[in-house]
């Protein structure tokens, strides 16, 4: 790699979209895709003398978040104005918190693929209004913009790390334990492709050894683990190649298009707005009380490290299942429902992490939007578990699930699947191919002892094919094996 | 049936001397007559007064009707009403037309109190001549070459020329309190939080508050105890019962303390208006009142921090008229930048920018701390000075403002002189508190208005003193002359 001899400092500040049912100071819906501007009421309009009134279970959320992180609680926060003009922003400031965040300093524990851990220190975290949105192109009229005001006032916990992250692999790692923790106490939906996670990534690199931070860019609105690695490759690579080539880095805010690649500066420091900030008038000062937050403490929803010992505890989950499915709040919960449905937690996490993964994965689809459910899967894994299908056919029985043609049992009957574990039933279907296959079985007893294992596959493709494929493969292999070795 | 007072209307309603209608048409009438002199209602709402009006008189005739029901009023068009234009005295809302009500607009409206229409005022609110409104000057009715007063200066001088019993106001600074000494009537401005802002359109939101504007000190109760609500929709809005303010007038103020800032009365107030007022301090203690010799120490700092505070949010809150959404849009705007600049620098007057430029200056990096931050600390200062003063007085009374009414394009020029009108005004602004101005004497006749400032959320002892007050003293019911007074005293005999 082209940047050895150099150190790259990151840190993220991260937007996460809180899924109250409605805005932060108003009453409006915040569901995701309606018809533009169908979903902004006077108060997100910034119609004259309307007036925000804040949403009490935004503001719970945020602490949910603040002990998630075991972070200071800020029982007295405040709100304030950010002064600037877009067309999307229709107050012309937005309201957000500044100087007294509702959560304060807290940490986040990462783990790298190696099994590496490491601590972030976050910053803190505030609550603030989302913006709407501008249209600018395809769909919309040329020459015009068009502004959808949905998405105004949504209401946002804005995380902000030090810069304790290294390279892309540890401030993905972040990013993703971000998203399993506020999944997982269930404060947002982490639909990353609407935008309810997004990510600003501030990078900087220094010479390896030197101990000043260099001066940091930041690459705005990034909402994907893909993009924001790109991103900062890209960015380090800029970074480096300047330094090396004689010029500075500018402290500048940039953009990156993760379709087109290309990353471009969007504004200097110089350029910056002066947003003016002070306190919100029509707001009051956010108190929350030791009792509310003991209480939302109690109430907290299990946190993703604990869950993933619990796998391997409750379940015996090898560390790296537990991790794979524990670290997703979905996930999870699809695979413990799925386990009690079949009653065997490995199966079920096979199924969950393999084909129901790589299905979902090959579809871009979210597990909750899934074709197929935890209790379907769990019913196909009961079959399998009691042998009553083959591997294969469970594979069939999946894709009949997937097309929506109802439950394993129900595939598995439509289709005539049920593998036959009949003993008796297969004693004489063995005994029945042995004695049409004289040849072969001539040639396995005059084939060397040690030669012979390689033999018994024609045999039992020859017995599949007998019993359409529905003979149990365990118990056919065996009862071969043992008419055989009684024939030699 | 214009010289009635409300709490007479409301018995005349009540005992069927006259409908709601016959009184709505008479009010309208008289807009219609009188308004041209005045410029004072800007919005005429006649048939959905006269709908209004019928509705009231069925609400009369079944009985049990509130306390409001068919009394006509005025808005000030800083309150959003439904489906009625509501232009704030701006060129950048003189087509806006609310899909809502403000809280205030509602109260009345459930209350059956019929709206004429809506007042001048001046532009956002800001100014203290009502100089500034889109729609021209309000004229003083005691002298038409002078202003009312701003920035409600409408609803002041519809009430002082009878064309309607009361009105509405909103007092930032002194906008309410400040016409109603000009115009000779009667204003109050509440405690913060007292009454609902939503609906309001937003100057300075932590200072404005609405409140009434009538002849008498007995109405202001009336329509106060039906303006002032606990609402949800306004954070600022304090969850405090409102208590029947008509209830608790008749009390004798014999013990009542009254603490007078000697900071109220000391270089640039006119010789004329201290007179006044110090007779009017005489009739207290001749109805048993004590003095007290009171120091507001930073008095002197109000208006400077009041210039930082009120300009510096008002720069935030009018950033919603953008050419946008709604309100005024610059023709073939060529960018997105245009599209600001030229709507805004075409749609707001000259005061507002000036506000707009000094509170952006105020909040800019680099001066937050000098300008800002400061006048947060002024602020704190002030506030102290009232609490410290009311453990040892019940109110405090002293001047409204400076001086009477003065001439049009006196001040003009002169935006700091402007703003001295307000400094007796704006302390009470800074710290929260209710104030109120009745008229207490003529000086060029011009009326005066003295001022009595109470404590947190003692508006019903403020409106029982000045109704003592006003049981033994005729200022209140003085006319200006050309309205035609019942009697046909003029007022300047009547005050000699």
């Amino acid at each position: 790699m082209s940047n050895s001899g150099w150190e790259t400092v990151i840190g993220l500040e991260v937007h996460v979209q809180l899924a109250t049912k409605t805005k932060i100071f108003s009453g409006a819906s915040t569901t995701y895709g309606a018809e533009p501007n169908t979903q902004a009421c006077a108060i997100d309009l910034a119609m004259p003398g309307t007036l925000p009134v804040l949403n009490k279970q935004a503001v719970h959320y945020a602490v949910m978040f603040g002990l998630a992180i075991d972070a200071e609680i800020g029982k007295e926060s405040a709100f304030e104005r950010k002064n600037y003009f877009y067309p999307d922003l229709p107050k012309g400031y937005q309201t957000t918190q500044l100087e007294k965040p509702i959560v304060g300093r807290g940490n986040v524990e990462i783990q790298m693929a190696d099994g590496r851990t490491k601590n972030v220190r976050i910053h803190h975290a505030h609550l603030e209004e989302d913006a709407g949105k501008s249209l600018h192109e395809g769909d919309f009229r040329h020459g015009v913009s068009g502004i959808d005001l949905n998405r105004a006032g949504t209401p946002l916990i804005e995380i902000v790390s030090e810069p304790d992250m290294s390279n892309a692999e540890e401030a993905i790692a972040f990013a993703k334990k971000l998203h399993s923790i506020v999944t997982s106490i269930g404060i947002c939906d982490g639909e990353m492709s609407q935008g309810s996670m997004r990510f600003d990534v501030n990078v900087s690199v220094r010479r390896t050894g030197t101990t000043e931070l260099g001066t940091r860019t930041e690459t705005k609105n990034l909402n994907s683990y893909k993009f924001m690695e790109e991103a900062i490759a890209k960015e380090v690579e800029r970074q480096i190649d300047l330094i090396e080539d004689g010029g500075t880095v500018l402290q500048e805010t940039r953009l990156y298009n993760g379709d087109t690649k290309v990353a471009r500066s969007m504004r200097s420091k110089e350029e910056a707005n002066d947003y003016r900030y002070f306190p919100c008038p029509d707001l009051l000062p956010v108190i929350v009380s030791d009792e509310t937050i003991e209480e939302l403490r109690r109430n907290l929803p299990e946190l993703p490290d604990a869950r993933q010992a619990r796998f391997i505890e409750q379940y015996g989950l090898s560390a790296y299942d537990a991790a794979m499915i524990g670290s997703d709040a979905a996930m999870a919960a699809y695979f413990e429902t799925a386990t009690k449905e079949s009653g065997n937690a490995k199966l079920a996490a096979n199924w969950t992490m393999g084909e129901l993964a790589a299905r979902l994965n090959s579809e871009d689809l979210s597990i909750n939007k899934s074709p197929v459910n935890a209790e379907q899967l769990g019913g196909l894994v009961a079959r399998i578990a009691d042998n009553s299908i083959s591997g294969k056919m469970a594979k069939e029985v999946f894709e009949g699930m997937w097309a929506g043609e109802g439950s394993a049992d129900e595939i598995i009957e439509a289709r005539g699947l049920k593998q036959v574990s009949d003993s008796g039933a297969l004693e004489q279907m063995v005994a029945d191919v042995l004695a049409a296959n004289q040849a072969m079985v001539d040639d396995y007893i005059n084939t060397d002892e040690a030669k012979r294992k390689k033999k018994l596959g024609g045999f039992m493709g020859k017995i599949m094919q007998a019993s359409k494929g529905q003979a149990n493969p365990q118990q056919v292999n065996q009862i071969l094996a043992q008419k055989l070795n009684e024939l030699v | 049936m214009h010289n009635l007072t409300i709490a007479e209307l409301i018995k005349g309603l009540q005992s069927k001397e006259f409908t709601s209608v016959e009184l709505t048409q008479h009010f309208l009438a008289r807009i219609a007559a009188l308004n041209s002199g005045y410029n004072a209602v800007i919005t005429i709402t006649a048939d959905q007064a006269l709908k209004a009006a019928a509705a009231a008189d069925q609400r009369l005739a079944a009985g049990n009707a509130p306390a409001l029901c068919g009394v006509p009023m005025l808005h000030k068009d800083i309150f959003c009403t439904n489906g009625v234009r509501t232009s704030c005295g701006s060129k950048m809302l003189d087509n806006f037309i609310p899909p809502y009500n403000a809280t205030v607009v509602d109260n009345f409206e459930q209350a059956g109190a019929v709206v004429l229409g809506k007042t001048n005022m001046d532009e956002f609110a800001m100014g203290s001549s009502n100089e500034t409104s889109f729609y021209g000057p309000v004229k003083n009715p005691w002298a038409t070459d002078c202003v009312p007063g701003g920035s409600s200066g409408g609803s002041a001088a519809a009430v002082a020329a009878r064309l309607a019993p009361g009105a509405t106001a909103t007092d930032t600074g002194g906008s309410i309190r400040q016409p109603a000494a000009l115009c000779g009537i009667t204003g109050l401005k509440p405690t913060y939080g007292r009454v609902s802002r939503w609906g309001m359109i937003a100057f300075a939101s932590s200072l404005d508050q609405g409140g009434p504007m009538a002849r008498t000190a007995e109405d202001c109760a009336i329509m106060l105890s039906c303006m002032a609500s606990y609402d949800d929709k306004d954070s600022t809005c304090v969850d405090r019962e409102v208590p029947d303010y008509s209830a608790t007038l008749g009390k004798p103020i014999k013990g009542l303390r009254i603490g007078v800032p000697t900071e109220y009365f000391s270089e640039g107030l006119n010789p004329g208006t201290e007179q006044a007022v110090r007779a009017a301090l005489a009739e207290f203690e001749a109805q048993g009142a004590e003095l007290v010799e009171i120091s507001l120490p930073n008095t002197g700092l109000s208006v400077p921090a009041y210039y930082v505070i009120a300009p510096a949010e008002a720069s935030a809150n009018l950033s919603r008229f953008d050419g946008v959404r709604y309100g005024y849009r610059c023709e073939d705007p060529k960018d997105l930048t245009d599209l600001y600049s030229r709507t805004r620098a075409e749609g707001f007057g000259e005061e507002v920018q000036r506000r707009i430029l000094i509170g952006t200056y105020c909040l800019s990096a680099g001066y937050y701390d000098a300008y800002y931050g400061k006048a947060q600390q002024v602020r704190e200062l002030i506030k102290q000075d009232f609490v410290t003063a009311f453990e040892k007085v019940d109110v405090i009374m002293g001047p409204t403002c400076p001086s009477p009414a003065f001439k049009f394009g006196s001040k003009g020029d002169d935006p700091v002189a402007m703003y001295l009108e307000d400094i007796y005004t704006i302390a009470t602004n800074l710290a929260g508190l209710p104030g109120m101005s009745v008229p207490c004497g003529m000086v060029d006749d011009k009326p005066v208005g003295l001022q009595i400032i109470g404590n947190y959320f003692d508006e019903a002892r403020m409106l029982n003193v000045a109704h003592q007050y006003q049981q033994a003293t005729e200022w209140h019911s003085l006319a200006p002359e050309g309205i035609t007074a019942p009697d046909g005293i003029t007022a300047t005999e009547r005050a000699s």
